[in-house]
């Protein structure tokens, strides 16, 4: 192979690792006559997702919106705890077990406390979408800031420097490939809050097609969503990776820069 | 004698709190301004700490620290230092890394925005001097260690500061480019004959580089042995291969063997 060639076939190579899987889907479904009411197979999915279009891209389209607003806020919220309590350990200390056991409580068991507060429909999608995916950002973040060098912290303490100087010249810079790998992370889990939320309490959203789709047996639908799904986490999660390359090239050199394991 | 850049009376640092670790015992040491001190002695006897005691980056336990005239009770402000490890930034380029003293430190902190370019020559000079030119907006992870090394003895000298503290800079390095940073750093310290303590392992090295070498024995350290080093400057590279040289060096070696003795020793007493 040329290295044209080579390179031609890396760029391939999710694409045919993705069509592999929908081969053998369609394979196993057809060899053991698995019914459609169990196990759609991709050409039924695909059927589903042209018939069903208009309701799919109107759902996807609320998921999208209460992921992204829901993420929006994680990162604007676990940016600011993050450097919070990795610029003050005592913080930290203080702060740290409450944030581990918040983090360990599924949140699904908070829709119905979100449903009774805000009612069925947007909001809690948002606020479950915000509350699993600030905690990766914060964690992270401060992570990136508290692991400073030592030497470095005596070079710019024996110039004078500052606390805060410290944390703009040096620690949040750091913490921003941290902060990128985090993002990948949350964006996923985001999504994840949405759909159980629209699951559990709402009118609207790729979650609630699902659901209802699932109450009339139509599991070709029910597999479109979950395809939409998955299209939409991957979107999202080359964006991340686009925005880190831009802003943080330093510290993904050398690396082939695709989507860490997340094609 | 003028009165000393440097003395420390009767100091012991102790890390942790009380009863915690005494790194440091009894230290009494006098430096005059631009004199090269070069601190050897085996590893974990408080070389390091004695630099940190200095610097004001840890206070002392007892006794006390005087630089300039002025009592040390914290972090000074016209030391420069480096370190084995060059910890430079890795998202900026070799001439920003060694601008960043000047972003921090007053009074090129103010003037900083509106002196950028001649803050850059400067940084550009420098670099040329420690043989970087064409390397000034490479980033570090684009240079080899020994070129890492020398961006951080600029980005320590770069804010011109009265005092110098050196780590062990060279010992992660090869011996030809170590050779050619000490003919660097020598060349650096006859143009601007900051204050400089260097701390190291290599009795070669303290005995190319300082005016002076001081032993410190094993934990908790003092200072066990001085050796004045009288060879003429500026100092080839040949030097080493000279009887003087060598007997120098045997020297300091016995004076450190005997350091290691002593709390033997005392312990069989």
């Amino acid at each position: 192979m040329t290295a044209r060639q080579r390179k031609a076939f890396r760029m391939a190579l999710p694409w045919l690792s993705a069509l592999g899987l929908f081969v053998l889907w369609e394979f196993v479904c057809v060899v053991f006559q698995v019914p459609e009411s169990i196990l759609a197979t991709p050409t039924a999915t695909l059927k589903a997702l042209v018939q069903y279009r208009e309701a799919i891209w109107l759902n996807a389209g609320q998921t999208l919106f209460t992921t992204l607003v829901g993420f929006g806020l994680a990162v604007l919220f676990g940016l600011a705890l993050g450097v919070a309590i990795g610029a003050a350990p005592l913080l930290y200390r203080a702060l740290g077990p409450l944030l581990i056991g918040f983090n360990a409580i599924p949140k699904v068991a908070l829709v119905p406390i979100l449903v009774m507060w805000f009612g069925i429909g947007t909001v809690p999608a948002i606020i479950t979408a915000f509350l699993i995916s600030f905690f990766p950002i914060a964690v992270n973040v401060a992570a990136g800031i508290a692991t400073l060098e030592p030497e470095l912290q005596d070079v710019l303490r024996s110039l004078g420097a500052r606390k805060r100087d410290i944390l703009w010249k040096v620690g949040l810079p750091r913490a921003l490939p941290y902060f990128f790998a985090s993002l990948k992370v949350a964006i996923s889990l985001a999504f994840v809050g949405s759909v159980i939320a629209e699951t559990v309490a709402a009118n609207n959203g790729i979650g609630h097609l699902m659901l209802v789709a699932s109450s009339s047996f139509r599991t070709p639908l029910l597999f479109a969503g979950l395809v939409v799904i998955a299209v939409l986490g991957i979107i999202m999660y080359a964006a991340a990776v686009v925005m880190e390359r831009r802003l943080a090239h330093w510290a993904t050199r050398g690396t082939d820069g695709g989507l860490h394991g997340g094609g | 004698m003028s009165e000393p850049f440097i003395r420390i009376e009767g100091a012991d640092l102790t890390y942790g709190e009380e009863g915690g670790v005494l790194a440091l015992q009894g230290i009494d040491l006098t430096m005059q301004e631009g004199e090269f001190l070069a601190v050897v002695g085996p590893s974990g006897c408080g070389k390091s700490t004695l630099l940190k005691l200095i610097s004001g980056l840890r206070p002392p336990s007892a006794g006390s620290v005087t630089v300039a005239g002025q009592k040390v009770t914290g972090p000074l402000k016209i030391v420069g230092m480096a370190f084995q490890n060059p910890t430079l930034l890795p998202w900026r380029t070799a001439l920003e890394n060694v601008l960043l003293p000047l972003e921090v430190v007053e009074p090129h902190r103010r003037n900083f925005r509106a002196d950028r370019r001649s803050y850059e020559n400067k940084a550009r000079q420098l670099l040329a001097k420690v043989g970087l030119t064409g390397f000034e907006d490479h980033y570090p992870w684009q240079l080899s260690g020994g070129m890492q090394q020398r961006v951080s003895l600029c980005r320590a000298l770069i804010h011109e500061p009265a005092l110098l503290m050196l780590d062990e800079p060279f010992g992660a390095l090869d011996t030809f480019t170590r050779e050619e940073l000490w003919d660097a750093l020598q060349a650096l310290w006859l143009e601007r004959r900051f204050t400089t303590l260097l701390v190291t392992h290599d009795l070669q090295e303290a005995a190319m580089l300082a005016d002076r070498i001081i032993v410190i024995s094993q934990r908790p350290g003092k200072i066990a042995a001085a050796c004045e080093v009288n060879f003429p400057r500026p100092r080839s590279l040949d030097l080493r291969f000279s009887p003087d040289f060598n007997a120098l060096l045997h020297e300091i070696r016995a004076k450190i063997d005997v350091a290691r003795q002593v709390p033997l020793s005392l312990g069989a007493a």
